[in-house]
């Protein structure tokens, strides 16, 4: 059991970096609690998988210190650190039996045999594995091989953390909730903190209590799904989740009033003035789709945009259209008809956030 | 149902049959041809059924020839396969040290069989030759043209130089192939160096190896240049295998019959030895359920 803390940690495949570019994880300080189900949310390439094998040991960190419940463990090699990782695609020893597969850990570690076949049996027994322990494992399909992975980090009784990178990407997507079920199901049964990583906001958002998002080497926001839809910290977790993604508007102060080109957003003036306040040249205003409303006429805080497609998705509609030059997109409920070619539209006052210089800024700070 | 039969498509197998016709059937035929007959000279022949072939069975040069043939080729299979698999596994992996010492263990296999036995003909005389003087000086009496045991120990050394770097190569491809995770999981799973081994790297080996030894098995089968370069068969006979025996009958000899005969035999125990051990490996490959149901 342990409390995984990353402390200043920063991570760099280049011998002598010279700007933040060259690193893979920009420095952070992150704590993983005991317990909890994490997932570890971003795009190709922001450096997540990075993460995760410095946390198990793989890769040693080129700066800052990783803390197993206070004790630093940079030097301790995956071998010693009781931490499972499950990979991408299902490593099994093909020669062995499921059984065995499973038995390899404890045997490992000279485990009594009685003891093996508690634990195999019992691990199997979760897994829905006690059919095909006689079998070999090279002959399984790729959920069964993804499962005898998971359950290999699964029969150790010393292990404090299991990490997943991607591991559902080679199975079919009918049985993918079906082990996202498993997952939440021994996670709630044996109580050890996982930490899932993914670029698939669906199966974050299913699996983990928290998120943390990931983008160019740095979590940029880490919360509840439900937070991470309603106040985005960063322009880019507002692009990243939802479906459709955040609306950004590029906005210029201009006296007591934000313009988007030359249309005037009317506004609280907390924000206009926050925005007044920042001196930055870089100010957005993120709006989502769900929070701006069809309005049937003009009025005080609506605005004209340009209609250039409405998307039927059976119970809900996506409008495309353009408020200037700024595309948008409006999610309208079923039943709600919108006509072009123009329409009127209104953001919900309370949803619109103010980024500024990408980060959002919490109006009444 | 009406259908109207037209076999003219079957011309098309013509160019394939009159290739295998070229490449396999017509030189074999020469041979089986020249097996039950006894020749003379052009114009004066006789059926003699399977004589030869009976003859050829209880020649008791030829058998001890066969023995010699079946030791050598399981002596150097032994040493080679195992020594290849450490070479491949201690080779470098990356920089330019990985392409460096590619060449230099490749090097072996580009020399042609008649010059290594050339090399170590030379290599090997007591007066000259580094090995023979080195091993002289030390104070044994090394001698392959006299002692048996020499030049025996001698033609595996050779051979073990000569082909043991193609066993390494074809394992350090198959090496390559192993996937990073294997090896990190299996470190997550604290399995020692010696479990790595045996149930990730000795398992994704096990078709390479396959083609390996199929290969060396069949090339040692049918040395012929480095041994007659080296020892000229001798001393005695000790060091005749089958090719330099076949060769004296049917070149130095002219018993074309019995000669045919004997390739016949000759070439249907390499066939035989092959296919048994092929089958044989990837029967337990693929059967499932043989160590699954205890």
């Amino acid at each position: 059991m342990a409390e995984i803390t990353l402390k200043s940690l920063a991570h760099t495949y280049v011998a002598k970096p010279q700007s933040p570019q060259d690193y893979a994880i920009r420095e952070m300080t992150h704590v993983w609690h005991q317990g909890g189900a994490y997932a570890l949310l971003g795009p190709s390439g922001c450096g997540k998988s990075t993460l995760l094998n410095i946390i198990s040991g793989l890769l040693e960190p080129s700066e800052g210190e990783v803390l197993f419940d206070g004790q630093v463990v940079n030097a301790l090699p995956p071998e010693a650190r009781n931490i499972a990782q499950v990979f991408q695609f299902p490593v099994i020893y093909d020669t062995m039996t499921v059984y065995d597969n499973l038995a390899f850990p404890l045997r490992n570690v000279n485990t009594p045999e009685q003891r093996v076949r508690e634990r195999v049996t019992e691990v199997a027994d979760v897994l829905e594995l006690g059919a095909l322990l006689k079998q070999k494992a090279k002959n399984l399909t790729a959920d069964e091989k993804q499962k005898v992975s998971m359950g290999r980090g699964l029969v150790r009784d010393d292990v404090s953390a299991i990490l997943f990178d991607e591991p559902l990407t080679v199975i079919d997507p009918q049985l993918k909730w079906k082990l996202r079920r498993k997952l939440k199901e021994i996670h709630q049964r044996f109580g050890i903190t996982m930490v899932y990583v993914t670029h698939d906001q669906l199966e974050a958002s299913t699996f983990a209590d928290k998120i943390a998002v990931m983008y160019e080497g740095q979590v940029v926001q880490f919360g509840t799904p439900r937070e991470l839809f309603e106040v985005p910290a960063h322009t880019f977790v507002g692009y990243f989740i939802g479906s459709p993604g955040m609306n950004f508007l590029e906005v210029t102060v201009r006296g007591r009033d934000l313009y988007s080109g030359d249309t005037r957003i009317p506004l609280d003036e907390g924000l206009v003035s926050a925005a007044a306040r920042s001196g930055s040249n870089n100010i957005k205003l993120g709006i989502r789709p769900e929070f701006i409303d069809v309005m049937h006429e003009p009025g005080a805080e609506t605005l004209e945009v340009e209609v250039n497609r409405v998307q039927d998705l059976g119970t809900y509609s996506i409008v495309s259209c353009h408020l200037g030059q700024t595309p948008l997109k409006v999610r309208v409920e079923e039943g709600q008809h919108v006509e072009g070619p123009r329409c009127h539209v209104r953001f919900v006052p309370e949803r619109v956030g103010l980024y500024v210089d990408e980060y959002r800024v919490e109006l009444g700070q | 149902m009406n259908k109207v039969r037209n076999n003219h498509a079957w011309w098309l197998i013509l160019p394939m049959l009159l290739l295998v016709a070229f490449s396999a059937i017509i030189p074999l035929m020469t041979v089986v041809n020249y097996s039950v007959q006894d020749v003379f000279d052009p114009y004066t022949r006789f059926f003699t059924g399977t004589e030869w072939f009976q003859v050829m069975l209880n020649d008791p040069a030829l058998q001890a020839a066969l023995l010699r043939q079946f030791a050598f080729s399981l002596t150097i299979l032994a040493i080679e396969v195992p020594l290849g698999i450490g070479i491949a596994l201690i080779m470098p992996k990356q920089g330019w040290q990985a392409s460096a010492v590619l060449i230099l263990v490749t090097l072996p296999l580009l020399i042609p069989w008649n010059v290594v036995g050339s090399i170590w003909q030379i290599f090997t005389r007591g007066d000259i030759g580094l090995m023979g003087w080195g091993l002289r000086e030390l104070g044994y009496g090394y001698n392959i043209t006299r002692s048996p045991a020499d030049a025996w120990a001698t033609i595996v050394l050779m051979d073990v130089w000569h082909w043991t770097p193609l066993i390494a190569l074809l394992c350090y491809s198959g090496l390559r192939a192993i996937p990073e995770a294997y090896y990190q999981a299996a470190r997550i799973d604290r399995a020692s160096k010696w479990a790595v081994f045996r149930f990730i790297q000795l398992p994704k080996l096990t078709n390479v190896l396959v083609i390996g030894i199929l290969l060396r098995f069949m090339h040692s089968f049918m040395i012929y240049a480095e041994p007659f370069v080296l020892t000229g068969g001798g001393p005695g006979s000790s060091t005749t295998f089958l090719s330099q025996s076949l060769t004296t009958m049917a070149i130095g000899q002219q018993d074309l019959g019995p000669s045919a005969a004997f390739s016949l035999i000759y070439f249907l125990i390499i066939l035989l030895v092959s296919w048994v051990f092929y089958t044989a490996i990837m029967h337990r490959q693929k059967d499932p359920t043989t160590q699954g149901e205890r």
